[in-house]
């Protein structure tokens, strides 16, 4: 284990470097999961707690932002003291604390960010601010560290919808991302418009299983062309077919939404993956549960001859464990985040190709 | 330097548009540090706790307890304090002590022999406000923390008759009310925001007696509930229209 404030935390670059066992304290509060985990060397998961809001949320049938601030100010103490016990760590093992500091909900990324600050403080160890669409890229990573690169990630969920091509930690590259809806919200909203409740996602999963994907054309948008995404004009049609068909089965109509929006997912996908010459293709965020993906992403992957990463129910999710992952190569690349740094709820992927 | 007769107190005050944080020991306020322009409170805050510990020559790991102004106030502000100030006394396993900003804002006025209101600015054209008498050591507050329309404390102002000295910003942004009440008396800016300094003071004394509250305990007082009306249309039952926003992920 790292001594506390055994790397240095700023200097020239070759001093960087975090001792590679570095156990590194990761928080996530930039929605509606308030988690806390402790890793160690950017891969090995010494505990991952996660406590989500969603039965908080579900009576407003979506994320409410001031009620999930709250439910984080109450939660996050506990979370971070099980996060710990189960780590079987004390803390001054802890050689780093970090925190998502965007994209997501400005109030809640605060939460944390301004817990993981006063940590780093007290303990005398870096703080380091982690994009959250980094987080989720990492997540591959901790489930199955095999995966080399060049390989693309599709991430889906309900706050982000994107194509991102991996050539190595740090170097990554947006492909297309959404217009509009991100998958999930579409899911969300199409769920709710149907009676089925929230989250959408797993409710329109479920019904589906009864339901001919078949039984209504929806529109694929953007099908075959370039890598964005658009899913808002797909919800407008499910809304219109339903007017004009009143009688229409709720089964035969999520699973047809369903197959609409697997089937532009998993095309861009496999012609992102052949664009950059991709090994592996991996799949990351809430949506990444959906049934149908998984198995159609895997079907494509053997036919195409790529390595495919379907991430379990746990890691697709918003977690901490992916946090600290990332804040391990964040460190490593960029040495500690200042005590001053805010939240950013706008917060990008960047680009990091070629430059 | 750590022994246990020594209690020392950091405070921390994020309620209002200020960013506050002090000290304290047996000899009064060591330090404090308010900034009520400038950056916003999550970029501020943990820097100036730092400077205040690094500048008072007292190691965190020193502090025996930490004393939060848990609101009212401005929400997104009072939660940057209330979740640094509860990491900091969980990670030091100290305990912690809420002191209202209402309650903080009548504090330095303790000597008035007036009727004291303290009014916080909740923006939305409400505010929040207290009335307070003096006794002796402080001051001993009369009523619920209220929200309400400036109007609202303007006429609970005329109930209460006699003189009235009315302090924070809330009392300055609707300064041009109040002077329409006669016997009432505006505190200036000096007076606008709950003061750390005070905050150590009242939490030192408070920890001396052991009145502590335990991290996972602490709560802020919000007195407003959330907002969660945001419509969306919904298949042959457009009556339940209570939305949100965003999902899991
Ligand atoms: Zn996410």
């Amino acid at each position: 284990m790292t001594e506390p404030g055994g790397q240095v935390p700023s200097g020239p670059a070759e001093r960087r470097e975090p001792a590679t066992g570095l156990t590194i304290l990761g928080i996530e509060t930039s929605c509606d999961e308030t988690a806390a985990a402790v890793v160690t060397g950017g891969h090995d998961v010494l505990s991952s707690v996660v406590s989500s809001q969603v039965d908080i949320h579900a009576r407003y049938g979506g994320v409410v932002p001031e009620i999930a601030s709250r439910a984080h100010v109450e939660l996050l103490t506990p979370v971070v003291a099980q996060a710990m016990v189960e780590a079987g760590v004390s803390d001054t093992e802890i050689g780093a604390v970090a925190a998502t500091v965007g994209p997501g909900l400005v109030g809640s990324l605060l939460v944390g960010v301004s817990a993981a600050k006063a940590m780093a403080l007290v303990w005398g160890v870096p703080f380091v601010g982690v994009n959250h669409l980094e987080a989720h890229i990492y997540a591959a990573f901790l489930e199955d560290p095999a995966l080399e690169p060049p390989m693309v990630v599709l991430l889906v969920s309900g706050g982000h919808t994107m194509l991102v091509a991996f050539h190595g930690h740090g170097r990554y590259e947006v492909l297309g991302s959404t217009v509009d809806d991100a998958a999930g919200e579409a899911f969300d909203k199409v769920a709710r418009y149907l009676g089925l409740g929230y989250p959408g996602g797993p409710a329109i999963d479920r019904v589906s299983m009864q339901g001919d994907p078949e039984a209504i054309a929806f529109p694929r948008p953007l099908r075959g062309e370039g890598f964005d995404f658009s899913f808002s004009g797909l919800k407008t049609s499910v809304v219109n077919h339903v007017r004009k068909h009143p009688d229409v089965r709720t089964e035969d109509v999520a699973a047809s939404f369903q197959a609409a929006v697997v089937d532009v997912l998993v095309e861009k996908a496999r012609r992102a993956a052949a664009s950059i010459g991709a090994t592996a293709l991996c799949l990351g965020g809430g949506v990444a549960a959906n049934s149908l993906l998984r198995e159609r992403l895997l079907d494509a992957c053997v036919v195409d001859g790529l390595h495919a990463f379907l991430p379990s129910r746990a890691m697709c999710t918003d977690n901490a464990a992916m946090v600290a992952a990332a804040a391990w190569y964040r460190l490593r690349a960029d040495g500690p985040t200042g005590l001053d740094a805010g939240a950013d709820p706008n917060l990008r992927l960047p680009s990091l190709v070629g430059r | 330097m750590a022994g246990g007769h020594l209690m020392l107190v950091l405070g921390i005050s994020t309620a209002t548009a200020q960013v506050g944080c002090a000290i304290a020991g047996h000899e009064g306020i060591i330090a404090s540090f308010q900034s009520s322009k400038g950056r916003r409170h999550a970029e501020t805050l943990a820097p100036a706790i730092e400077f205040l510990s690094v500048q008072a020559r007292v190691p965190l790991r020193e502090i025996s307890a930490v004393a939060i102004d848990v609101g009212p106030g401005l929400f997104t502000g009072l939660r940057v304090g209330i979740s640094t100030a509860k990491a900091l006394a969980s990670t030091l396993r100290v305990p912690m002590i809420g002191v209202t900003s209402l309650d903080l804002l009548a504090f330095p006025v303790r000597w008035s022999d007036r009727r004291i209101v303290s009014v916080v600015d909740a923006r939305r054209g409400e505010v929040f406000f207290s009335f307070y008498r003096q006794v002796p050591g402080g001051v001993q507050r009369l009523s619920e923390h209220r929200v309400g329309t400036p109007a609202e404390l303007c006429s609970e102002i005329q109930a209460v008759g006699g003189e009235v000295l009315a302090v924070g910003d809330g009392a300055i942004r609707y300064r041009d009310d109040l002077a329409e009440l006669t016997r009432v008396e505006v505190g200036d800016g000096s007076l606008a925001y709950p003061s750390p300094g005070s905050l150590v003071e009242l939490a030192h004394a408070q920890a001396l007696r052991e009145e502590f509250v335990q991290p996972w305990e602490l709560e802020p007082v919000y007195l407003r509930k959330a907002d969660a009306e945001i419509n969306w249309q919904v298949r042959e039952r457009p009556d339940q229209g209570a939305g949100g926003l965003g999902g899991p992920g």
